[in-house]
């Protein structure tokens, strides 16, 4: 199981946070156990992880992860895009008024098959085909989750939901607001974004950079199927607006899972790789150019600490601080453009709240500024690439 | 290519209405009415600021749909919804107080004029851009079309109605094509009305001058929807149409669209100085009044006497003095009021360097522009920067289910 298991909240008004407990036992998928694993994460002790597997390669189907200490492997292995669907799933079965919308969830399954038999199951009008009009279903969305619903909202590619930007920023950003809080939108804007296999421009775009500034959102990065499900599941339980941001290149990752049920919190950054000599703050698919870049700095004798931050907004400022004070360098690597990108609001973070801490100035890898190229040689180049990070690591630590 | 305009006629001997229900009409009215009207003195006054858009003129058409409506029926607007809040019943005090920007406003000060809602009344808003209102309603249409037959919440055939305001400039705008379009299609039928309030000018623009065709009641059958046309200056013939659309929508056949002509009597808004429009055309509309109009019915149809009416305006002029009074004497939102009501949830704004959610935290808007940290007394800082409440938790961190 993936270090971050030590990152799993179970949040129940009947538990005590600080305690780690089991539950009596609740829903769960079927065959599966029947009690709930809580673990609470305080985030202030790495030393929980003796005896814990840690991912020292992040692509959990290469050979050469540690076999774990007991014999039989827990949990059950699936892809990132099932993992997603898991957790939809669980929250439908959970609470019958969440419900999907978007062009092709239904009938045709999604896309990227993330609710591939959903409405066989529940029917059309829970999974929701829609025409294509995003600004306008977008806007159906925040309307029916005004009126009790909670809807999952999926962009076929991130991009469409730059159609969607008037109802993202003006509704669902701000009507919890402009109502004084008489209604809150309990809605999940998700869909995969992100540079792809030479998919051209318009469709390897990077939305996070764009609806950061929007007062009253909030934005999560998924990246592994462990936390896909988790943040499916919190986003989708939590009462403000989320956008939820996958990755194309990223659906067809492998891992084992838990069997029970676990929630996620999307406030909390995930630490991948605890080290001492450099923290190394990402998201999303740069995280496994990072760990790639991790090995051959392992090999030259360095000890990065990587984090994937997981939570674009709000930051989540003190795993990310107890990381800056213990290393005192950060390098930042991210897919969005050097222009307005995270990595400048992180920076901004950092430099206010962790000044005194840095041994150097923070360094940040983002993309070239520069629309998508078809070409796959261009398309290499915008994006930040394992060599790049080491070469920066280096010169961090000089 | 003109607009056909239906001549206003009392045509019946019969009242169609009863004596209550024209009462009812009439008030609601001259209630919309005077509220504006005391709307621009309060703005001339200085007592509300930005842009306030009046509703002069159009009263029939919010009375004729609004009244008909269930307390469960919501009601979407656009940024001109003072007088859909009061049809809809929301307390004439609670939207003054709004507009004067007032703590007790019915969005605590934070809406102001183009956001008028209620959670209480079924009011789902006051939209400032043009046509984004129209997507909510669609959703809160498609909501109860859901707890009807998912959740099997709503008495059979009697669903949730949701009626749709907007204006002609709309109707040449994406969202509301796409709009009638999903709201009729087979699966959905969504229990929905989309009322056009065709007054003929956006801000400076005619609608003929925008529009290829101008004839915007046509546009719902183009999607499969009876359109109807009817004079918005008569509020008996817009409650007929109203009558049979919304209960078209309860028995689950669907949307439809109407078209209201209707004129507004003032500029586009009280920073409008509608020199465009010609003087016979607002002549001939204000000949139309749909107050008159009415008044003059009641009085000719014997269903109330002058003097009836005259004790119902006291009654108006009465509550909207108290309105004044209620939002003058009211307090402003005090600076601790700022961050709240950003998320349903204040984990939102993030956990903080020190691990304690930033809510949770007295210094957390430290930095902002409003830090007023030099001028505040330091007890006085503490008590404002924690959020109230009723919008955080407590310390520990739960998450509320379902």
């Amino acid at each position: 199981m993936a270090a971050s298991l030590q990152s799993a909240v179970f949040l129940s008004n009947r538990i005590d946070p600080h305690r780690r407990l089991f539950a009596s036992p609740a829903r769960s998928l079927p065959g599966t156990k029947g009690s709930i694993l809580v673990v609470r994460s305080d985030g202030r002790i790495s030393g929980r992880l003796s005896g814990r597997n840690l991912i020292t390669n992040a692509v959990a189907t290469k050979a050469d992860t540690p076999t774990s200490s007991t014999d039989s492997k827990p949990g059950h292995e699936l892809l990132l895009f099932e993992a997603l669907r898991e957790g939809l799933e669980e929250e439908m079965d959970r609470d019958p008024r969440v419900c999907v919308m978007g062009e092709d969830v239904g009938h045709y399954g999604g896309s990227y098959k993330v609710t591939k038999g959903l409405a066989p199951k529940y029917g059309d009008l829970r999974v929701l085909d829609t025409p294509i009009a995003e600004n306008s279903f977008t806007g159906m969305g925040i309307g029916a989750a005004m009126t009790g619903l909670r809807p999952v909202i999926e962009g076929m590619n991130m991009g469409f939901l730059l159609l969607a930007y008037n109802q993202i920023s003006n509704n669902c950003g701000m009507l919890h607001y402009t109502s004084g809080g008489q209604f809150k939108i309990p809605v999940v804007i998700r869909g995969p974004g992100g540079v792809g296999r030479q998919l051209g421009a318009e469709h390897s775009q990077r939305l996070e950079s764009y609806f950061q500034s929007i007062p009253g959102l909030q934005m999560v990065a998924c990246s592994t199927p462990y936390n896909a499900k988790g943040l499916m599941k919190a986003a989708i339980r939590s009462d403000n607006p989320v956008v939820l941001f996958e990755h194309v290149l990223l659906y067809n990752l492998k891992e084992r899972i838990p069997d029970e049920e676990y929630v996620l919190c999307l406030e909390e950054a995930e630490m991948v790789r605890p080290g001492e000599h450099v923290t190394i703050l990402t998201y999303s698919r740069m995280r496994y150019h990072v760990m790639q870049a991790a090995k051959t700095l392992v090999n030259k004798g360095y000890d990065p600490e990587v984090i994937d931050i997981r939570s674009l907004k709000p930051f989540d400022l003190y795993t990310i601080g107890n990381s800056v004070k213990k290393t005192h360098r950060v390098l930042i690597v991210e897919e969005c453009m050097r222009t307005g990108g995270i990595g400048s609001s992180l920076r901004a973070a950092i430099i206010d709240n962790f000044w005194d801490y840095l041994d150097a100035p923070i360094m940040c890898l983002s993309s070239q500024d520069v629309p998508t190229p078809y070409a796959g040689t261009l398309e290499e180049w915008t994006v930040v690439q394992p060599a790049q990070i080491v070469a920066a690591v280096e010169q961090l630590c000089q | 290519m003109r607009l056909k305009i239906q001549s206003f006629s009392i045509s019946n001997s019969q009242a169609v209405v009863s004596r209550d229900e024209s009462l009812v009409l009439y008030e609601d009215m001259v209630l919309g009415r005077v509220f504006e009207d005391m709307c621009a003195q309060m703005y001339y006054r200085g007592k509300m600021f930005g842009f306030v858009h009046l509703y002069n003129g159009q009263e029939a058409v919010s009375t004729g749909f609004i009244k008909l409506l269930e307390a469960r029926d919501s009601v979407v607007s656009t940024y001109c919804d003072h007088v859909h809040a009061v049809s809809k019943g929301v307390p004439p005090r609670a939207v003054m107080a709004e507009l004067f920007g007032k703590a007790t406003g019915c969005c605590r000060g934070q809406g102001g004029s183009m956001h008028m809602f209620s959670a209480q009344h079924n009011l789902l808003g006051g939209f400032t851009f043009i046509g984004e209102g129209i997507p909510v309603a669609t959703g809160a249409a498609f909501s109860s079309k859901y707890c009807h037959e998912v959740l099997k919440e709503s008495t059979p055939n009697r669903l949730d109605v949701t009626v749709a305001f907007f204006g002609d400039g709309t109707c040449n705008n994406g969202q509301f094509f796409e709009c009638l379009n999903m709201a009729q299609l087979e699966l959905w039928k969504l229990p929905i009305v989309f009322v056009v309030e065709n007054n003929l000018w956006a801000i400076g623009m005619p609608h003929l001058r925008a529009t290829s065709d101008p004839e915007i009641w046509k546009k719902g059958p183009a999607f499969g929807m009876p359109g109807v046309h009817v004079d918005g200056m008569d509020v008996l013939k817009v409650r007929e149409v109203a009558i049979e659309a919304i209960a078209r929508a309860r028995r689950g056949e669907g949307p439809t669209l109407v078209e209201c002509e209707t004129y507004r009597f003032r500029g586009h808004s009280l920073a409008d100085p509608d020199e465009l429009r010609k003087p016979d055309e607002k002549a001939s509309y204000a000949a139309r009044d749909p107050i008159t109009a009415l008044r003059k019915y009641i009085l000719d149809k014997e269903l109330a006497s002058a003097a009836e009416l005259k004790i119902i305006e006291k009654k108006v002029d009465a509550v909207i003095e108290d309105t004044v009074e209620f939002a003058d004497s009211s307090p402003l939102p005090p600076w601790s009021q700022l961050l709240e009501n950003i998320f349903a949830d204040p984990k939102g704004f993030g956990i903080g360097p020190d691990g304690k959610y930033r809510c949770e935290d007295p210094k957390f808007i430290e930095g902002t522009s409003l830090s007023l940290e030099s001028c505040l007394p330091a007890n006085h800082l503490h008590r404002c920067l924690i959020p109230s409440e009723s919008s955080i938790r407590p310390n520990s961190i739960k998450v509320r289910h379902g």
